[in-house]
């Protein structure tokens, strides 16, 4: 089969006692592709994540996976590997044991363990570490290790639940090609949790926007970052002012926004500075409009410089018609 | 300037309050208080042959370390530590057994899971002299034989078992789930679980666990006493020398009860050091280079 979807939701829904947590989701992740589900703490992600790794029941709803329905089947019969954000790597175990983990339940004999178990340590370049235990290596060896003992199961879906989180900056951003490397190489999906706009963005080829149990927009992140569906969708994923338009709220690109003064009839909207902060190849600029609204301007660091403004200046945020659109959902 | 590996530690060369002396010297009497007693024991019971309980030293002996292996028609100390030891291991054991399944059960909230742990931890306040009553008189009245491995068995459980259950909440409270969904997730079923994952990472609280109960029903009279039919353990055995005769052979007894309880102590630790050194520090084993 070659079309067809690696992971269907259909009205899925999670209740904890009275609390309602994920709210009737429906979502379809093609095949051998990356998602990423996106949201604030307590939007229900984790949920979904869990509920699809079987970890978690479902309250209703079904969930497909290679369009078989996994809904009530156990986590090893789902077809799906789950990467813990604490990596949950046994500490009594070495690397290769763990690894090798699986293939011992499956009664799997050690030297056929072993040969297998080095080569997934060695997909992730952790060969060298087999003997080690998880505590004798850094968090960022223990994610590989973690990787290394999912990937041995040959799952069709791979859950990473927060999986860079733990990780400093620099190395977060060199695990996050690693895995993008990876699942394109593997050809199989990635379900991958996180509440950083930047790295589902970086990511993702469905990046799926959650809040308070629902999916409030679901798309490749160029279509969500360009058209951004609600005001909740434009600040989250950030990079964008959401001012009141005349059918409602709009959003406007804060880097499509400039200082100047407004002519033929742009839209507008002058304010005071609030603040200024140098980035680097961009200053930012906070503006509070006359209203009281917050609004941003990223500027090209040369532009500014032309004719700089300070905190408490009087200035003028000034778009283009075309830059801005309505925000259709609230 | 001074840096700050080369400076002082803040206050480090303040005066001391005389709160630190009043409080010192409390703590010092306190030491003497618990340990001196037991340190006149322990060199009296070298006490010479012809020597009696109190100071002065006639000279020094082992001879009272080898009368408490001679049976007596007092005293039969040799027979009533094997049994004390028999029951201690057993009583480890069961309490192991039970609180650590008790342990693992509690992380689910059933019903009448509150009612069921006070109902456990109830007879730790009850008075220890009236549980090994009740249960020697129920045994009376059913008409069976008290015993060792059966009335004062049930009798030290009371003791043991939520000790035990308190000791594993605490064990299990510091458990990570995730390593059992881990488990699940990689195909690992719930005795396989059990026997690869859980209670290999809860191992040194088990072995506190085993270690707390043997202690525990080895050194226990109160309970034991109205329970234990005919044949007394060896906490009976001393008490009934006590009563009967004074010589420093108790203090022989108490010399070499202290020694077997620091050894079973030192043992136990030892056996959870290795386990969480392997675990922290590991065997740095060879690398394996392909």
């Amino acid at each position: 089969m070659v079309t067809g979807h690696d992971v269907e939701l259909v009205a899925v829904t999670k209740r904890y006692g009275a609390t309602l947590a994920v709210d009737q989701i429906s979502l379809r992740v093609a095949r051998a592709s990356y998602c990423c589900l996106l949201g604030p703490s307590g939007c229900g992600k984790t949920s979904i994540l869990r509920m699809i790794a079987g970890h978690e029941p479902v309250s209703e709803g079904d969930i497909l996976i290679g369009n078989k329905n996994v809904t009530d089947f156990p986590p090893v019969k789902r077809g799906t590997a789950m990467m813990f954000q604490s990596y949950a790597l046994f500490p009594h175990l070495s690397c290769l044991d763990n690894v090798a983990f699986s293939l011992k339940m499956r009664g799997v004999a050690k030297a056929e363990r072993r040969v297998r178990a080095l080569e997934f340590l060695a997909l992730v370049r952790m060969e060298a570490f087999a003997e080690r235990l998880p505590s004798q290596l850094s968090g960022g060896q223990q994610q590989r290790v973690a990787l290394a003992r999912s990937l041995i199961t040959k799952p069709r879906v791979l859950l990473l639940d927060e999986p860079l989180s733990a990780l400093d900056p620099f190395l977060r951003g060199r695990m996050r090609e690693e895995l993008k490397k990876l699942q394109r190489d593997l050809a199989i999906s990635f379900i991958h949790v996180t509440h950083s706009q930047e790295e589902a963005m970086a990511l993702a080829d469905l990046m799926v926007v959650m809040e308070d149990g629902h999916i409030r927009q679901a798309g490749a992140p160029r279509q969500v970052f360009e058209r951004p569906k609600s005001p909740f969708v434009a600040r989250f994923i950030g990079g964008h002012n959401v001012l009141s338009g005349e059918h409602g709220p709009i959003a406007v690109r804060a880097d499509r926004c400039r200082l100047a003064k407004a002519t033929n009839g742009e839209p507008h909207l002058s304010g005071r500075v609030a603040a200024v902060e140098y980035q680097g190849s961009l200053v930012r600029v906070v503006l509070e409009t006359d209203h009281g609204e917050g609004a941003t301007a990223l500027v090209a660091d040369n532009t500014f410089y032309a004719s700089p403004v300070g905190p408490g200046d009087p200035a003028t945020l000034v778009w283009s018609a075309d830059d801005a659109h309505d925000l259709t959902d609230v | 300037m001074a840096t700050a590996l080369g400076g002082h530690a803040p206050g480090s060369d303040k005066a001391r309050p005389w709160t630190f002396y009043a409080l010192a010297t409390l703590f010092g009497v306190y030491l003497l208080f618990l340990y001196g007693p037991m340190i006149v024991i322990y060199i009296l019971s070298f006490q010479g042959e012809n020597g009696g309980v109190t100071f002065p030293m006639v000279g020094t002996s082992l001879v009272w370390f080898k009368n408490v292996f001679r049976p007596d028609q007092m005293a039969n100390i040799p027979a009533s530590f094997e049994r004390s030891l028999a029951l201690a291991s057993v009583v480890s054991v069961l309490t192991v057994v039970i609180s650590v399944a008790a342990g693992l059960g509690f992380r689910r909230r059933f019903p009448g899971a509150a009612a069921l742990f006070y109902l456990a931890v109830a007879s730790l306040v009850m008075p220890s002299l009236l549980v090994g009553f009740g249960i020697g008189l129920g045994f009376q009245v059913l008409g069976i034989q008290a015993g060792l491995f059966t009335s004062a068995l049930g009798a030290q459980l009371t003791w043991t078992l939520p000790f035990g259950l308190f000791a594993m909440f605490a064990v299990v409270n510091r458990f990570n789930r995730a390593y059992e969904e881990a488990a699940n997730d990689l195909g690992a079923s719930a005795a396989q679980r059990l026997v690869y994952v859980t209670l290999p990472i809860l191992l040194p609280g088990i072995l506190g666990v085993a270690m707390g109960a043997f202690t525990l029903s080895y050194d226990e009279y109160a309970r034991t006493t109205l329970a234990v039919g005919s044949e007394n353990t060896l906490p009976l055995e001393i008490y009934a020398l006590i009563s009967s005769q004074t010589s420093p052979v108790l203090f022989a007894v108490g010399t070499l009860t202290t020694g077997l309880s620091f050894a079973i102590i030192g043992v136990t630790l030892l056996g959870i050091r290795h386990i969480q050194r392997r675990r922290a520090a590991g065997t740095l084993g060879p690398y394996i280079t392909s």
